[in-house]
């Protein structure tokens, strides 16, 4: 069997391909801050509780109303989305005109409240949401068996990014967009209603965050801390990437993936600092990050 | 150590959270304890990971046993502290350090984690005061790191590693390979697991340790399946627990592997469901469903908390019952009379019917090796576990004291 650094090629492509999908999960979320900070210039915080709550509300429309999975992956990002709309109109609005420091307090301590009252109600362990009947199963790629599941999520989450990516950088909606960070005030002039388009827009984050856990809910224990431990991650890979860059979050986030996968193989015990090596190496090359500009 | 994305996250929400305790007034502290009363601490993982394996249910334990005994001892009214460790050594050891200044604290219940567990023992040790570590497993408490002042309650490494490790080996798993949680707990665990399978003929072939807090197990799994194992040996616990073994079954990994949970409490298998869990086998030192005695004990708990007694809650009872009574019989809280009595006492109640506390701090008692029960088998709510085996104290534990542990005299 031909070895790699002594490592079985068939474990590195199956290694590689696992990386792939947590790439894509870091992708999908990185994505949603990517586009909150580069468009509301707000570092959120609450991001990875977003993500809890899309998990938990796919779950509770199961539990209370017998919701499938393919209305959760609807439904569940909206109902956060609309939930981050209200935090935007209630509080982050006031916050804009102040150091980027206040917003990430703010969204940190809707964080902690979220993450509490979510472990008073289902308690800290969690629970289990089933994966959908459609999607049971196994792919046998001769190297290794991928469950359909983790395929659909790779596969939802690209098309996901790619279309996120085409409305922000080719459309006139995100033409607008941006031009409503560059010079809101000129923008309003122009008779658009910039504020409405800052709250959709913190809403559309918030949604992709949700449905980052609505995908994730089916594999991982649905548990109340499940964002906290993934939200340091997704900012280390939106740093990496450059702020705000919407690719950079896309490509940064698979191919961060892609390295924890491998660090699994060779040192396991490193695998959860290895993005941390990377982005402190990036930042001393490139302190705007991969695909930042200056 | 710890580090990386849980460390981190853990690190700016626990630095937060903790500033919130202290305004919320999360310990009610009775400035001072004076002579009249007798403080009771616990510390214990209150928010995080395994905060369902006692948290709120085991202040709630302490609780009823205190009413229990009728409110107060030797005349004086019995107080409750309670706070929360994070999982983290320093808090847990400042915090027990700061009760025994300043609120006159009597006895502290340590709950979770084994390196927490591990630095509040030596405060005990310097501070002189009862520690009675809980929910902890490594083994180490009542041997390199045991202390005049430690008693260890519920369960430990050795004894789990006792009971399920040898059933499975002796059913003819004989190959194994670990996925084991990085600090001192997993490796103990694996340590003590690696020494009977070994002892018993069996064989590891591998294993790989995981950082507290991973959510995706695949690789690590793979990695254990490519080992050609028979069993897949898993010294980690709660969502550690509960997301490798939902991942083992979601990439087929259990059809060529047996998965063997080194350490499950009743609140993983209720939030993995038995469709996940069953046909588990585990090691515990209670569980609710045994006897009468039992069953009227998790009744009255599930009347406050609304969930079944785990096996580190119903140990939070008992062991405040037995410190209570041990203050009663020697007429003071004096800190060595207390232990010697804790040491000698036999434990009957409704958490054992056998259990004493070994010289070098370990509480010995008999343990149970359970099997989870299929969906179909299980017949009303939390009706989990069947017995295999009951194992008396001395096969789980041993009989001896710890060589390892200083102060026995060898």
């Amino acid at each position: 069997m031909s070895t790699v650094f002594g490592v079985p090629l068939p474990a590195i492509l199956g290694q590689l391909t696992l990386g792939l999908v947590n790439g894509s999960f870091y992708a999908l979320l990185s994505l949603g801050l990517a586009v909150i900070f580069g468009l509301l210039g707000i570092v959120n915080f609450a991001h990875g509780a977003f993500y809890m709550l899309g998990a938990f509300a796919a779950y509770i429309g199961l539990q209370a109303f017998g919701m499938n999975y393919w209305a959760a992956l609807v439904l569940a990002p909206l109902a956060v989305a609309l939930l981050g709309v209200v935090v935007e109109l209630l509080f982050l609005r006031r916050l804009y005109r102040l150091d980027p420091i206040y917003g990430l307090l703010l969204t940190f301590g809707i964080a902690l409240i979220a993450e509490g009252i979510m472990r008073d109600r289902f308690g800290a362990s969690g629970k289990s949401y089933p994966v959908p009947h459609l999607l049971q199963g196994v792919f046998d790629l001769g190297f290794m068996v991928l469950p359909i599941y983790r395929a659909w999520v790779v596969a939802a989450s690209l098309t996901v990014c790619a279309v996120t990516w085409f409305l922000i950088e080719r459309t006139r909606l995100g033409a607008t967009l941006r031009a409503a960070t560059e010079n809101p005030r000129l923008l309003q002039a122009f008779g658009i209603n910039v504020p409405l388009l800052v709250t959709a827009t913190y809403g559309a984050g918030v949604g992709l965050a949700a449905l980052a856990g609505v995908l994730a809910a089916p594999v991982v224990q649905v548990s109340p801390l499940m964002g906290s431990s993934l939200v340091i991650v997704v900012f280390a890979v939106v740093v990496i990437g450059g702020m705000g860059s919407i690719i950079g979050a896309i490509v940064t986030g698979l191919l961060l993936g892609l390295i924890e996968g491998l660090t699994k193989v060779v040192y396991p015990e490193a695998s959860n600092i290895v993005v941390f090596v990377i982005m402190a190496l990036v930042l001393i090359w490139r302190p705007a990050g991969l695909f930042g500009g200056e | 150590m710890k580090f990386g994305s849980w460390a981190l996250g853990s690190w700016a929400l626990g630095s937060l959270s903790a500033a919130l305790c202290t305004l919320l007034g999360a310990s009610v502290s009775p400035a001072h304890a004076a002579a009249d009363q007798v403080v009771i601490g616990d510390i214990d993982d209150l928010s995080g990971v395994y905060a369902d394996v006692q948290g709120q249910g085991g202040v709630e334990a302490i609780r009823m046993a205190i009413a229990d005994f009728g409110g107060t001892v030797l005349g004086r009214k019995i107080e409750v502290l309670s706070a929360d460790h994070q999982n983290k050594p320093d808090i847990g050891a400042s915090k027990f350090r700061e009760w025994a200044d300043q609120n006159g604290l009597n006895m502290l219940i340590g709950g979770s984690n084994t390196g927490v567990s591990i630095a509040m023992a030596k405060v005990a040790a310097a501070k002189k005061v009862p520690f009675i570590a809980i929910g902890a497993g490594g083994a180490s408490l009542t041997g390199a790191d045991c202390t005049p002042y430690s008693i260890h309650y519920a369960y430990d490494t050795t004894a789990l590693a006792n009971g399920t490790a040898s059933v499975i080996v002796n059913s003819g798993g004989k190959t194994w390979y670990f996925v084991t949680a990085d600090y001192a707990f997993g490796s103990q665990l694996q340590d003590a697991a690696t020494r009977v399978v070994t002892a018993n003929g069996g064989k590891i072939l591998g294993s790989v340790r995981v950082p507290l807090g991973t959510t995706d197990f695949s690789s690590f799994l793979l990695q254990a399946q490519a080992s050609g194992a028979q069993v897949l040996g898993l010294a980690n616990a709660g969502t550690d627990f509960s997301n490798s073994l939902k991942a083992a079954g979601e990439f087929g990994i259990t059809k060529t592997m047996k998965p063997v949970a080194l350490l499950a409490f009743l609140s993983d298998i209720h939030s993995l469901t038995l469709q996940t869990a069953q046909g588990l086998y585990l090691t515990t030192g209670w569980y609710w469903d045994l006897n009468p005695q039992t069953r009227a004990f998790a009744k009255r708990f599930f009347a406050k908390i609304n969930k079944e007694p785990t096996e580190t809650q119903a140990a939070y009872y008992s062991a405040t019952l037995q410190y209570l009574k041990a203050v009663k019989a020697v007429g003071s809280t004096d800190a060595d009379r207390v232990m010697a009595e804790l040491k000698r006492a036999k434990i009957d109640d409704m958490f054992t019917a056998d259990g004493s506390v070994r010289a070098d701090g370990l509480m010995v008692h008999p343990m149970y090796i359970m099997q989870v029960k299929t969906p179909a088998e299980s017949k009303y709510p939390w009706d989990y576990y069947r017995v295999i085996k009951v194992m008396s104290g001395e096969d789980a534990y041993g009989r001896e004291p710890d060589p390892s542990c200083p102060f026995i005299k060898k």
